[in-house]
């Protein structure tokens, strides 16, 4: 069994409302460092050992989890660890 | 947090952990003494639940009573779902308003959300589609950033849940007051619309008969919300956070179509929702409204999570769920219309004779209460009542007429407060337009939603002005009725009845009791007065937090019927020309009103007397209204409210039409012109109609015209007080709220 | 002339297309749940509104990858129409049968009321009843209507004159005030706005009207030939 963890984000050079409106409440709270805020997607899977790992979720990045118009995404495999 | 294991019915009394769930010393003797033995753990959440007020009514019930709650058009009461009135051609109209304070309080999206969803569940499970939603929000004034924060979150929580579902939010109201600061109101209301032969009710009828668990699994959501619900704001409502649950709009919009699906089979025989003191409340209630009991294995109930005891089974408060009755060997039919749309649909347990409630797991049982003793045999309080000590001094206050010297700069004021100020921030984040049907969208008087297949449409508005019920309860009660009334009488149609949201502060004290008390007897008087039988409603009880309770808010929630679309009367000016004709005199009253408001001394902010009502002449004049606008001879019509004339003049030219009026008044400007009088209206009427407009309506009196040029106009004793561009006092109108949302306290 | 309206779980426009079409314009139409569905009977295809999954994950992406697609993607390469209106256009766009993609509106939240619009291309089957550039009102109701795409594509988009409705006054931040595009065959539009919503004066505007009329008006023309 492994544990996939895939991280999507917008494009850069994609307006992302969401991460400006972040940046400027942590601008009113008194954190100035922050330069830039981005808001993604994280998403876990659990997926059965299988030869072509990588390719699988990659394939499954761009067929579902995220839109190649508008997304970045990496992801990170690792053996899963369940109870 | 209670631990559910290994708890022996002994620890239970003589650690006294009942209490920790909400049961009184008195109330577990009782439970004693039905079962004749001890409850464990599962027993005692379970009668925990099913006797806090939000389920039993405990101490409102003697209140609720006074209630007039029948009538010949009145197809179903208190007491189910939702409550039913004819409108004729085999149609009827269902609604319901319920408050989702508490959980509000805690985590505003979700809370608002789960009301939204939990509404919409009473009245579907009567078998009627949902057509519209409406709600009635309060809350602290805007300069804190937690009431903004909450402000803001709980509007976004019913855009998500009542846009996802497909149900239309088609109006409502907010209002901002200290009271409510770390205790929000949110009350929302769901109208549907049902063929007679369509309604469902909640029975677990037919012995024998298989009892089905559909929709969402069990988690361990909002264990204990009901009893939540009925308890006094901790300080810390962080520490609450658990008793939240999450909502699924998408879940529900399934649960819609599939439930209104089964009613078209005969295989069904009962249905109702799972909302608070969840599968505990829906069973216990089926079984007993049918005179039976009822048998569950909850081995068999949905879970979503590992190792779910008994107690949190019964108690929990996940969303999505419903429990129906089926005949027997024909679960199938029901089970395959629900897996259609992707829900599961299970059978948990069947319907016996014996009138108890048993439950099984892990083939033990593991509790066995009668039925009645958790339903209709609940215990009944008679809370001791005290008249609250302000209420006298308000009473001997002389009447002072405020200081105001600028009447233009103070209708700009009146209209940027918040209560008055255009809700468009708010409304226009919610899907008012889904359906079809909505022909007068948020802003108006009372929304208006037609009935696709015939020329009738339905009026429909929540009201409550809670300052006037503070200052005098029973005053307050019959004027939140009546404006009610009047709204729906201003959209053209007639009152049909009403759904009441009782939110109040803690009924064990005897000013508390005492508020709860006049209210209700002057909503009484009102009701029977204007004809309007209250079918349905909700009381939520301990709104305090640090030992405050709010201004008494019996929200109402009135429903008006519009024979026909040619009826349908605007709230705003229509025609240049057009005569402004007021309706009722003016006389000097400010207990209570936004001017009031506006000039406070931030230490007592209300005083004096609340605006007095005679429900008789208020009825007189809605009955002469109403007969003028379906006589054709009315323009528009708008009542008068917050702010008084000044403001209700203003609304009236705020529109795309690029009107403008031309008032003359005579007498104390300042009593003209924001005193809060009852039983007024604004109306307009073509020229050529004055004369039998005039003879139509009594007390109409013309003050004067609907102008072109978009200024606003007053002529007080000869000269000029008020002369403003619209433009301009439009401006500050609909900016006002999302301006004070962005700046900084 | 036959329409099918597609209804995914969670669709909640469904009946509001329907009624367009049936009640007011007098066309067929049946409202076809998306499983086992069979489209070869259809002569256009209407995707409505609403929340289809929940729009869990992105706006439309779960409908998108529905067996009823290939289904819909046959029939669009057949030259059938196909109307995407709201949550539709975002089943269209996620499908890759529209170029581009939805963001969140630039305020963050969802609005609904009535928006002037601009049809920017009146010689499509969908807007040939419009005159050239006629201002019509249609109400939004939508929180991801932000329509994004970059600056090749939007270049495409101008040539082939596939931009077809545009805002008057840009309520959602879209590319080029973007409301509506058509695919380059000139048989699949998708909309944000909702023409089946305004198509009675009593509920505040007829304006849409004219998008079915169009689609009725273009089939006749070109199946009179068969009668």
């Amino acid at each position: 069994m492994k544990k996939v963890t895939v991280f999507i984000t917008l494009k850069q050079g994609v307006l992302d409302p969401q991460g400006k409106a972040i940046q400027t409440s942590l601008h009113s709270l008194g954190f100035q460092e922050v330069e830039d805020a981005r808001v993604g997607k994280y998403i876990e899977l659990h997926v059965e050992d299988h030869e072509n790992v990588d390719e699988r979720v990659k394939e499954m990045c761009d067929k579902l989890l995220a839109n190649p118009v508008i997304e970045d995404y990496r992801f990170e495999v690792e053996e899963a660890v369940r109870s | 947090m209670l631990q559910t294991f290994d708890i022996s019915p002994a620890q239970i009394e003589t650690e006294k952990l009942y209490k920790e769930m909400g049961l009184s010393d008195n109330e577990f003797e009782m439970v004693k003494s039905i079962l004749n033995r001890r409850p464990n753990f599962t027993e005692t959440g379970i009668f925990s639940v099913m006797w806090s007020e939000h389920c039993s009514y405990k101490t409102s019930k003697p209140l609720l009573k006074k209630f007039p709650t029948k009538a010949p058009h009145v197809l179903q009461g208190p007491g189910e779902g939702a409550g039913i009135i004819d409108i004729g051609d085999n149609q009827a109209v269902v609604f319901k308003i319920e408050s989702h304070n508490h959980p509000s309080a805690v985590e505003p999206y979700q809370g608002a959300a789960t009301g939204v969803g939990g509404i919409i569940r009473d009245v579907f499970s009567m078998g009627a589609r949902p057509i519209a939603l409406m709600n009635s929000l309060r809350f602290g004034n805007l300069t804190s950033e937690r009431v903004k924060y909450l402000f803001k979150e709980v509007v976004h929580g019913i855009a998500g849940y009542g846009n996802c579902v497909g149900v239309p939010t088609v109006g409502g109201e907010v209002q901002f007051d200290d009271s409510y600061e770390g205790n929000p109101l949110v009350n929302a209301m769901c109208v549907g619309l049902i063929h007679h032969d369509e309604i469902q009710k909640g029975i677990a009828a037919g012995i024998g008969n298989t009892v089905l668990y559909a929709g969402a699994p069990t988690g361990r959501d909002g264990i204990h919300g009901a009893t939540f619900a009925s308890d006094d704001l901790a300080e810390d409502a962080n520490k609450d956070r658990p008793a939240v649950q999450v909502g699924d709009p998408f879940m529900e919009k399934l649960l819609i179509e599939a439930s209104l699906e089964v009613i078209h089979s005969d295989a069904l025989v009962g249905m109702q929702d799972m909302g608070a003191a969840g599968l505990t409340s829906s069973a216990s209630e089926m079984a007993s409204k049918a005179g039976t009991g009822m048998e569950m294995d909850l081995d068999l109930v949905p879970q979503r999570e590992l190792n779910m005891s008994a107690y949190e089974l019964m108690l929990s408060e996940s969303q999505e769920r419903m429990l129906l009755v089926v005949k027997k060997g024909r679960e199938q039919e029901i089970i395959d219309v629900f897996e259609k749309y992707g829900l599961q649909a299970v059978a948990v347990g069947e319907v016996i004779e014996e009138k108890t409630f048993r439950l099984k797991q892990h083939g033990e049982i593991v509790a066995d209460i009668p039925v009645d003793a958790l339903a209709e045999e609940a215990p009944v309080y008679q809370m001791p009542s005290k008249e609250a000590e302000y209420f006298n001094t308000f009473q001997q206050m002389e009447t002072q007429i405020p200081l105001v010297t600028d009447y233009t700069e103070m209708l700009g004021k009146l209209l940027e407060q918040p209560t008055i100020a255009s809700k468009e921030w708010v409304y226009d984040q919610y899907d008012s337009m889904v359906q079809t049907n909505t022909v007068v969208t948020p802003g108006s008087d009372a929304a208006i939603v037609r009935i696709k297949g015939t020329d009738k449409a339905l009026a429909i508005t929540t009201d409550c002005n809670s300052r006037y019920i503070y200052l005098d309860p029973e005053t307050g009660g019959k004027i939140a009725v009546a404006e009610a009334a009047r709204n729906i009488v201003c959209s053209g149609a007639n009152p049909l009845g009403l759904t009441d949201g009782l939110n109040f502060g803690n009924p064990t004290k005897p000013e508390i009791f005492w508020q709860m008390e006049k209210s209700v007897a002057g909503m009484s008087d009102a009701c029977r007065t204007l004809g309007t039988p209250v079918i349905s409603g909700n009381v939520s009880l301990y709104n305090e937090s640090r030992g405050k309770a709010i201004f008494p808010t019996p929200v109402v929630g009135m429903v008006g019927l519009l024979e026909t679309l040619d009826h349908l009367t605007p709230s705003y000016f229509q025609h240049e020309g057009d005569l402004v004709f007021l309706i009722g005199e003016t006389k000097a009253e400010f207990g209570g009103s936004e001017l009031q408001n506006v000039l406070a001394d931030p230490d007592q902010i209300y005083s004096g007397k609340a605006p007095f009502i005679d429900l008789q002449v208020e009825a007189k004049r809605q009955t002469q209204l109403l007969d003028a606008i379906h006589q054709g001879i009315v323009q528009s019509a708008h009542d008068l409210a917050e702010g008084g004339l000044a403001v209700a003049l203003a609304e009236s030219v705020f529109s795309e039409a690029g009107l403008g009026v031309s008032a003359y008044l005579d007498g104390d400007m300042t009593v003209k012109l924001f005193s809060e009088t009852q039983s007024r209206f604004l109306v307009t009427v073509k020229p050529e109609d004055e004369e039998r407009f005039a003879a139509q309506v009594e007390d109409a009196k013309q003050i004067g015209v609907v102008t072109g040029d978009h200024t606003y106009t007053v002529i007080g004793n000869g000269e000029k007080v008020i002369e403003e561009n619209v433009h301009t006092l439009c401006k500050r109108w609909k900016g006002a709220i999302s301006c004070l949302l962005k700046s900084k306290a | 002339m036959k329409f099918a309206v597609i209804v995914f779980p969670g669709s909640n426009c469904d009946r509001d297309m329907y009624h367009a079409v049936k009640d007011v314009l007098g066309e067929e139409a049946e409202l076809v749940w998306y499983e086992n569905s069979n489209l070869e009977n259809y002569d256009a295809i209407l995707l409505p509104g609403g929340f289809s999954y929940g729009d869990y994950l992105r706006s439309g992406s779960v409908a998108a990858t529905s067996d009823v697609m290939k289904q819909i993607k046959e029939h669009a390469a057949k030259g059938k129409p196909v109307l995407g209106v709201c949550n539709g256009f975002q089943i269209l766009l996620e499908a890759g049968l529209l170029p581009g993609a939805m963001l969140r509106n630039k305020n963050l939240a969802f609005m609904c009321h009535q928006e002037a619009l601009r049809v920017a291309n009146n010689t499509t089957i969908f807007t040939q009843s419009y005159a050239e550039n006629e201002v019509v009102r249609f109400p939004i109701a939508h929180g991801e209507g932000n329509y994004y795409c970059d600056e090749e594509t939007l270049n495409e988009l101008k040539q082939h004159h596939q931009i077809v409705f545009t805002y008057e006054n840009n309520p959602n931040g879209s590319t080029s005030d973007i409301a509506g595009i058509i695919n380059k065959q000139g048989n699949v539009l998708g909309l944000m706005p909702h023409p089946e919503r305004a198509v009675e004066a009593i509920i505040g505007s007829d304006d849409g009207l004219k998008v079915f009329q169009s689609i009725v008006r273009n089939w006749r023309e070109s199946h009179v030939a068969n009668v």
